[in-house]
């Protein structure tokens, strides 16, 4: 049936993913993220490690996560579909990752990380976080395997987010306010790189998207790479042939390259990303839309598409999503966009929240507003597939996390 | 490699002492301000001028040095404008040699080439760029070597013995020596164990040694002194800066930070002539 055509493994021994990736950090870390990826390669070679991520992923984590058929928002989109004199919708299904433990994918790759910091000896995790829900994340799996934890999380986002950061201090966390620069995700990340490098003996970053110095690009991907790979073999079985498009959310990309990538070989799968628009797409910034709005630069350790000025300063970037709002994008992302094995979409605050309240009414499935964004472009892509079509979303974290924010966005008062 | 660079540290050697590496930000408080700053450090007895360039995201730097980047950028500041300060700064002063220092993506957004032109252009004697690390740094080493630039490479404490072949492979100006573990002016040096770095990197380089990052104070720049071929000081005058700042006396700072660098300097002068009294 479908051709499998080989394509390179990448990322090359550099960490580079064509242009892009690559190892920009201070030489203190070099020696680090050396040692990071000689312990990856050597996990890799283990099956004992093997086998400890799925215990775990299966008893801990809740996998594998049901690949759902979304019969209901089939239904609504063919109807549209009709009504404009197209022939229907193509069937839509989702990955259901938001009901993996702590709510999200997250999850997927803390494990992994924890268990490679296990291995090579250290005492001591950091990590940063945006909404929180890597840090819940992180904070949990610190909790499960008795290793301190603290998170970095700017001053912003913590007074915006105050229910995740109580859940990190219920786990036994510390949450560390960053007050440089704007006081947000990137300047978290910035603050954690400053941890780590002035706690290099004892201390492992769990970096949370697909992003940063290599390895990490590489084995992030490869721990949420089980996304994909679930996704395959059910739609294999569920409806004997593979899907026409996948789809997911983009902020730095995790999840997102975890479904992408065991379909990159199956040239006939479109893989869909879907970026944060923000308020739009122009020339004031307001949105979170690296790949669409945004130009290749250096920033956290590789090269990627990023938000930017002319001369080179990281713009800030807005997203109604606290998960997708980062003026980056992970490496491997930049490279499919550059060759065109990838399309990256985007949609807006608005159209995010219109998705957010369709998926609750015809699914009784509250989403997270990130996935709520590749939501927003499934009915689109539907309608062009027309009926016979499949796709499927990963729907990557669940929306409870969200009803402050939504109920705000609609003029409710909780 | 740069002839004003390899012409002071030819100097240095003759008068058998350390220089002094002053590190300021371009364009902090502001442009006028700087330039006053930049022009003031010569006589004060800085040897070498260490220039910063803003960046928004700077991950190597602790907070003196990153609010000496806001200002910066508040005030305008770019990789353009300190090539401008740069400029200004040689139309007075042909002979100390001035190295940039920063981070990547400015660079990257400006070209590489256009970058080795650009600071070939201005008087500029080299640059140091935290985040490219040697495996990174190819494309600017070719720009540079096209201008006859040196960059200048960083060892730290984590720079192991097969590391430091790497570091070394292609270095060129002088050798950086980050003596602690973390972010700029953090942490204070331990002035023993920097002391045996530099001596094990004078056996295996012909490469002057310069030591920072945790240098702060009179004591610590003296102890180094005495076996280092510069020590870079950077946070203890950008706080000057600072302090005035906040007090609402940006006009004094370059008054200020005059009287620090002379202050460290007369301290790293005397440091061999000490050792052997």
């Amino acid at each position: 049936m479908d051709a499998r055509r080989n394509w390179p493994d990448l990322p090359d021994a550099n960490g580079r993913f064509g242009a892009y990736g690559g190892r920009f950090v201070a030489e203190t870390l070099m020696p680090l993220v050396l040692d990071l990826e000689r312990a990856y390669r050597d996990a890799q070679a283990d099956p004992a490690f093997a086998a400890q991520m799925s215990d775990f992923l299966r008893d801990y984590v809740g996998r594998p996560s049901p690949l759902y058929f979304a019969e209901r928002l089939t239904e609504h989109f063919t109807k549209i579909a009709e009504a404009e004199g197209l022939g229907g919708a193509a069937k839509i299904y989702f990955k259901r990752d938001e009901l993996n433990h702590t709510g999200a994918h997250k999850i997927n790759n803390c494990l992994g990380q924890i268990l490679l910091a296990l291995r090579m000896g250290k005492t001591r995790i950091i990590a940063e976080t945006g909404a929180g829900q890597h840090g819940v994340a992180t904070a949990t799996v610190c909790a499960r395997f008795g290793l301190p934890c603290t998170v970095f999380m700017g001053a912003t986002d913590i007074e915006r987010q105050k229910p995740n950061v109580f859940r990190m201090k219920l786990l036994g966390a510390e949450v560390r306010p960053v007050t440089s620069g704007a006081a947000t995700l990137k300047d978290a990340m910035n603050e954690a790189l400053r941890d780590w490098v002035t706690n290099v003996d004892n201390t492992f970053y769990i970096i949370g998207t697909a992003a940063g110095p290599h390895p990490y690009p590489e084995l992030v991907r490869d721990f949420q790479s089980v996304i994909g790979r679930e996704a395959r073999a059910q739609i294999l079985e569920k409806e004997g042939r593979l899907p026409d498009a996948v789809m997911a959310c983009i902020g730095g990309g995790s999840n997102a390259i975890g479904l992408f990538h065991p379909f990159i070989a199956d040239e006939s799968v479109r893989l869909i990303g879907v970026e944060a628009g923000g308020r739009g797409i122009d020339e004031r910034f307001e949105h979170s839309a690296a790949i669409n709005g945004g130009r290749p630069g250096v920033l956290h350790g590789n090269r990627t598409y990023l938000l930017q000025t002319e001369d080179g300063q990281i713009l800030e970037g807005h997203s109604i999503s606290a998960g997708l709002d980062y003026p980056g994008v992970g490496p491997e992302h930049a490279y499919l966009n550059d060759i065109g094995r990838a399309q990256y979409l985007s949609a807006t605050d608005d159209e995010a929240l219109a998705a957010f309240q369709l998926c609750a009414r015809l699914e009784g499935i509250l989403p997270a507003l990130e996935p709520s964004h590749a939501l927003a472009r499934v009915g689109d892509v539907a309608k062009e597939l027309g009926p016979g079509g499949l796709i499927i979303m990963n729907l990557c974290g669940r929306g409870d996390k969200d009803v402050f924010t939504v109920a705000d966005s609609l003029g409710v008062t909780l | 490699m740069s002839v004003r660079l390899s012409a002071r540290f030819a100097a240095l050697k003759r008068e058998n002492r350390a220089g002094l590496i002053a590190y300021v930000m371009a364009d902090d408080p502001d442009p006028d301000s700087a330039l006053e700053i930049v022009r003031a450090l010569p006589a004060a007895g800085a040897d070498i001028i260490e220039l910063g360039f803003p960046f928004t995201d700077p991950m190597a730097d602790g907070p003196s040095i990153q609010r000496a980047g806001q200002r910066s950028l508040k005030a305008g500041g770019s990789l353009n404008s300190t090539l401008a300060l740069l400029t200004a700064f040689r139309q007075t002063d042909h002979d100390t040699p001035v190295i940039l220092m920063g981070y990547a993506n400015p660079i990257e957004q400006m070209g590489y080439e256009a970058f080795a032109a650009n600071l070939s252009g201005a008087g500029g004697d080299g640059a140091i760029v935290v985040d490219l690390p040697p495996e990174e740094d190819g494309p600017l080493r070719a720009a540079f070597a096209r201008h006859g630039l040196p960059i200048i490479r960083l060892a730290t404490p984590t720079t192991n013995e097969t590391r430091l072949t790497t570091v070394l492979a292609q270095a060129s100006g002088f050798v950086y020596y980050v003596s602690v573990t973390g972010v700029t002016g953090a942490k204070a040096v331990g002035a023993e164990a920097a002391r045996a770095a530099v001596s094990l990197l004078k056996a295996r380089t012909d490469l002057p040694v310069a030591v920072g990052f945790g240098v702060r104070d009179a004591a610590s720049a003296a102890s180094i002194a005495q076996v280092a071929d510069a020590v870079v000081v950077g946070s203890a005058f950008v706080d000057e800066i600072a302090r005035l700042v906040d007090d609402g006396r940006a006009h004094e700072a370059p008054r200020a930070v005059a009287a620090k660098v002379r202050e460290l300097s007369e301290a790293v002068r005397a440091a061999r002539q000490m050792e052997r009294a």
